[in-house]
């Protein structure tokens, strides 16, 4: 047990030191929830564009640090040797992995925060909806955008993985139905963005903070499917040097 | 560099001698039989077998490719042999790697440390890791990196990097210690001051493995040198063992370009060669008559020999008879 908060705290602090990683994860989501909710930018069917944003954006905080910045830095740590030095002391493989879990999830709980914070104080953003439902998209979101990045990070090369993290997050960004929904892309575009795990994140979150909150069946288990598939997938190619 | 001149000196070093040290009642902290590994087609160890008794230092010496970090990497559980048996503390490195990793210390061979994080912060690190563990900061001192302690570790030099890894091997109070060319990219005093430390575990009854290939660390450290060669062990021996053979070596200066051909063919030399210009090395079993043959054959040529000294053959001497080349290419 110690071993492993000691490790966490390190990953923490390894977090903290890249400093383009804290822009991506924390100052992105923010600024993108302030720069829309502000110009009003939303969907007609949304009475108020933070409550279209909002969901997204927790999307996107989550993209960021599961699939940016877990990746990556897994990645790095990988091709320093990192993974193999810790891999023979008693911390074990294990928990190392823990460890990372741990350190994700905090991220994740203090970006949610952040972002609620600013819908809350900045556009008059009051909780509703089924908490729960949305609690439960935002950890099998965690879950899966945590293994798509170390999928990557298992794999590529580090400096592949840099450019493979933000060039899909990116992509998941614009069409995965984080700031615009997918049904007003066009055509092949909106399908392409319909299978995409983001969307299945943002959607969850929207149905489940909504005003009249619907149980995102359908959404949670598209999550599922990629969370499951991913999580394979990672785990018999991932390489510890 | 120069290839080695004229027949080879006949083997003289004593026959690979594979029983440890005996101390009573231990058993040996490493047994190696047989191991073969193979990267597809390329045998990278092919067929080595060698025992380590407990608090013994023991150093495999070899060129770039011989062998020695995979050797060392299958100890450490990080690979699996083909074939052959090897045991670590009486231990299946790859199925009891979980007790293992409790009583070992292991420096790679390059990296294994976190750019962003100082040395302090990682020795600290460790230090959660084992039920009894090292003080951070009197590892910091042991290594000398007192001024360096709050340094990232991506901004020390080469060489107090490689201390850093050291002392992060020691953290848990380790049985057994695999230095994986502990001294690659120290200056001369980081080496002398590890060198020191190294030493000075023999104490603490600490059993070392290290791979190297400078002869004088192995020289300086080691109670026994497995010189192995594509994956191959040449010799086991004690330092002296290898070095005081019964083979001696005349070195000379006098000018560049003499025939050594000449010098090859007198009836006492093994061989002989130019190891730099102007300065020659001849091996013999009988230093003295060829010392009167040398100095006959200079006067007959009008050559004037200067700096002739003779002496044991260096490790690295031995390294060159047994393998056919140099150990640093």
């Amino acid at each position: 047990m110690e071993a492993l908060l000691a490790q966490a705290r390190m990953e923490l602090l390894l977090t903290i030191r890249r400093a383009e990683g804290v822009l991506i994860t924390l100052v992105v989501p923010a600024v993108l929830l302030v720069f829309f909710a502000s110009l009003g930018i939303a969907p007609p069917e949304y009475a108020r564009p933070v409550d279209f944003l909002l969901p997204g954006m927790l999307a996107l905080a989550v993209m960021s640090t599961g699939l940016v910045s877990l990746g990556i830095r897994t990645a790095y740590e990988r091709s320093y040797g990192v993974l193999k030095r810790l891999g023979s002391t008693p911390l074990g493989r294990g928990r190392l992995l823990g460890a990372k879990v741990i350190s994700v999830v905090a991220v994740v709980a203090a970006e949610i925060a952040l972002l609620l914070a600013i819908a809350a104080i900045g556009y008059d953003w009051r909780p509703g909806g089924s908490l729960l439902w949305a609690l439960l998209a935002l950890v099998l979101g965690t879950a899966t955008f945590s293994s798509i990045g170390l999928l990557l990070a298992g794999t590529l090369r580090a400096e592949t993985t840099l450019a493979a993290a933000n060039g899909l997050y990116l992509l998941l960004l614009l069409l995965g139905g984080i700031v615009w929904p997918v049904e007003r892309l066009p055509g092949p575009l909106g399908l392409v963005g319909l299978l995409l795990p983001s969307n299945a994140l943002a959607e969850a979150l929207r149905l489940s903070l909504g005003p009249q909150p619907v149980a995102p069946l359908p959404q949670l288990f598209a999550l599922l499917l990629w969370c499951a598939g991913v999580l394979v997938l990672a785990s018999r190619t991932f390489r510890w040097e | 560099m120069n290839e080695i001149a004229g027949t080879r000196g006949v083997r003289s070093v004593p026959q690979p001698d594979f029983a440890a040290p005996r101390v009573a009642g231990q058993a040996e902290a490493i047994v190696v039989r047989d191991l073969v590994k193979r990267y597809g087609e390329r045998v990278a160890v092919d067929g080595l077998t060698f025992t380590i008794g407990r608090g013994e230092i023991f150093a495999l010496l070899g060129p770039n490719g011989a062998g020695k970090t995979t050797t060392i990497e299958i100890l450490e559980g990080y690979r699996t042999a083909d074939e052959g048996e090897v045991r670590v503390l009486g231990l299946d490195p790859r199925r009891d790697a979980a007790e293992l990793r409790r009583r070992i210390g292991v420096m790679l061979q390059s990296g294994g440390i976190y750019p962003t994080v100082t040395p302090i912060e990682f020795l600290d690190l460790l230090s959660h890791f084992y039920d009894e563990a090292e003080d951070p900061r009197e590892l910091i001192r042991l290594v000398g990196l007192e001024e360096v302690a709050r340094v990232r570790y991506r901004q020390l030099s080469g060489g107090q990097q490689r201390r850093l890894a050291l002392a992060a091997a020691l953290v848990g109070k380790p049985e057994l210690l695999f230095l994986d060319e502990p001294t690659t990219g120290m200056d001369p005093q980081a080496r002398r001051l590890t060198w020191s430390l190294v030493s000075s575990l023999r104490e603490r009854g600490i059993t070392v493995l290290l791979t190297t290939h400078f002869m004088e660390e192995a020289e300086r450290l080691a109670d026994r040198v497995a010189i192995i060669d594509h994956g191959r062990l040449v010799a086991l021996a004690t330092p002296q063992e290898l070095t005081h053979s019964e083979t001696d070596e005349v070195q000379f200066t006098g000018p560049a370009g003499l025939d050594v051909t000449a010098l090859r063919s007198l009836p006492s030399a093994l061989d002989a060669r130019e190891a730099q210009p102007g300065r020659y090395v001849i091996h013999t079993k009988r230093p003295a008559d060829l010392l009167s043959e040398l100095t006959t054959w200079a006067r007959d040529a009008g050559v004037l020999l200067v700096e002739i000294r003779v002496g044991h053959e260096s490790l690295e001497e031995v390294f060159l008879r047994l393998t056919g080349h140099e150990l640093r290419e």
